[in-house]
């Protein structure tokens, strides 16, 4: 069957540098769209809408697009975290819709490592927040956030730390076959267990990398997607929601994932079940755990025993997941990660992951983003892509 | 049983909030009620995040709660316990947890209230196992 989209994904690029010494985030950004444009057969000046988060350099993307010299009728600025850049794929795909724009340029680079940030740093958002007094003196920070979720989703559901690690494993099957990833060696549960405690229960290995980098999706109508031929890939449906403290009544087992994913699947008219390749953002493990439960590959509280034993391993897992090596082993570029998960569900669709990992025949793939702090204040947002024939 | 001790960054105050460290100071633990809907809410706002009410008006509340969820902070310089505790009024609040043997802090613990000095002249709300 061929199903109806909105738009296109014409273009991706992941930039390879894992540590940017040498680059301003704004250069970094230009990089990432040109070889996304490059990817997509097209050029700077077919650009008439620009998409980037609240942290690229300048006031939403008023320098970004100066800097780049680009000539726009609609742009978006939309900052929900690491999930920014799957809202983005959602607005895109809308705009285009609406006829306000026909090519759109997402991008995101970041170079924490370049920078020195270190990866548990106190969080800074800004002393205007209202909520900062009642938790910036308690010394939360992003690992004891997702720690708490994973303690508490250990109580409800008995979850185990074992069981968390094999989502890991599974990230370090994948990463060996990428070149440019961080972490190139296969682990194993109990090396994941045993390596050192980061915030109780998590360990060091149940968290992502810190990386530099950036990425670029290029956003087209369906008009000049035919233009370019069968690499293009249907963007079928996207979702998105915020979740957060709820007036402090709140739960840190589901994510907003619980929202955004009925969206996205809807509009695209399939279910999980039809899902051949996921990219599941990996902040930490119980990141994904939480994840594939509140998107439905599974029932709440069993996403332990879904990720046990291979599951999400290429080749021989039903539900392959982040072939990249996703966040836990590849990279995390500007501590944010759906930006590469929607490009390696692209890589999926058009056959051009590494042949090690590539999912046969993958028709239909989801990206899911996460950002904030999980089920606190948080993003989140799905994506369901196509393959062009799909 | 013996921690050494933390030290506790002051709290950001604001004219919606001084109250409730006003309160910590007097060794009361503050809550927000709003009198059009009679929700609790946490924390404390001028207007009702449940109903969008502007007539809402303080409480002390029991201290009294239980454990939601925890992390134990082993290589924080100071090694502490980062929690959410659902208070008996029924939101759930940050908090740490003081006077605690680190490997008996469980979900679901009893817990009581009681306060810490922070830097500068302000009191901080954190939670002991309860008698």
């Amino acid at each position: 069957m061929s199903r109806s989209s909105k738009a296109y994904i014409a273009g991706v690029y992941e930039h390879p540098t894992r540590k940017a010494v040498d680059k301003t985030i704004a250069q970094l950004h230009t990089e990432v769209a040109i070889g996304a444009l490059k990817d997509a057969g097209l050029s700077k000046d077919d650009v008439d809408g620009y998409f980037c988060d609240g942290v690229a350099p300048g006031l939403g993307g008023l320098s970004m697009a100066e800097y780049m010299g680009l000539d726009l009728k609609y742009t978006d600025s939309t900052e929900t975290g690491g999930s920014s850049y799957v809202v983005h794929v959602g607005h895109a795909m809308n705009a285009i819709a609406a006829g306000k724009c026909s090519v759109a340029l997402i991008t995101l680079a970041g170079r924490p490592r370049a920078e020195g940030v270190k990866s548990l740093g106190a969080r800074s958002y800004g002393e205007d927040l209202p909520e900062l007094g009642f938790e910036a003196p308690y010394s939360p920070v992003v690992a004891n956030m997702y720690a708490m979720a994973a303690r508490r989703h250990m109580y409800e559901f008995g979850t185990t730390s074992e069981q968390l690690a094999w989502i890991k494993v599974a990230a370090s099957h994948h990463a060996q076959h990428n070149e440019h990833a961080m972490l190139r060696d296969v682990v194993t549960v109990e090396d994941v267990v045993n390596s050192p405690m980061v915030a109780d229960p998590l360990h060091r290995l149940d968290c992502c990398v810190v990386s530099d980098g950036g990425g670029a999706l290029i956003v087209v109508s369906p008009e000049i997607a035919k233009t370019l031929g069968d690499r293009c890939v249907k963007v079928l449906g996207q979702g998105e929601a915020i979740k957060h403290l709820n007036s402090g009544r709140f739960d840190l087992t589901h994510t907003g994932a619980v929202t955004s994913g009925p969206i996205a699947f809807a509009e695209a008219g399939v279910t999980p079940d039809d899902i051949d390749y996921a990219s599941i953002y990996d902040s930490f493990t119980i990141t994904v755990l939480e994840t594939l439960e509140d998107l439905g590959f599974c029932a709440k509280g069993d996403g332990g025993k879904f990720v046990s034993d291979g599951n999400l391993i290429s080749g021989s897992g039903k539900l392959p997941f982040n072939t990249d090596g996703g966040g836990l082993c590849n990279n995390h570029p500007g501590n944010r990660g759906s930006m590469t998960k929607v490009i390696e569900a692209v890589r999926q669709l058009r056959g051009e992951a590494h042949p090690a990992v590539q999912v046969p025949d993958c028709t239909l793939a989801l990206a899911h983003g996460t950002g904030g702090q999980i089920s606190t204040r948080m993003g989140s947002a799905t994506v369901i892509l196509g393959r062009n024939d799909a | 049983m013996s921690q050494p001790e933390r030290i506790y960054a002051e709290p950001m105050i604001n004219m919606e909030t001084e109250t409730y460290w006003q309160g910590t100071k007097d060794g009361k633990l503050m809550l927000k009620k709003c009198n059009a809907c009679g929700e609790t809410h946490f924390y404390p706002r001028a207007i009702c995040p449940h109903c969008f009410s502007d007539d809402t008006g303080w409480y002390e509340a029991s201290g009294k709660g239980t454990i939601y969820t925890y992390s134990v902070m082993r290589r924080a310089e100071i090694p502490f316990v980062i929690a959410y505790v659902t208070l008996d009024e029924g939101v759930t609040m940050m908090t740490n947890i003081v006077e605690c043997d680190f490997d008996s802090v469980e979900v679901g613990q009893a817990v009581e209230v009681t306060f810490r000095p922070t830097e500068g002249d302000q009191a901080l709300p954190v939670f002991r196992p309860a008698n």
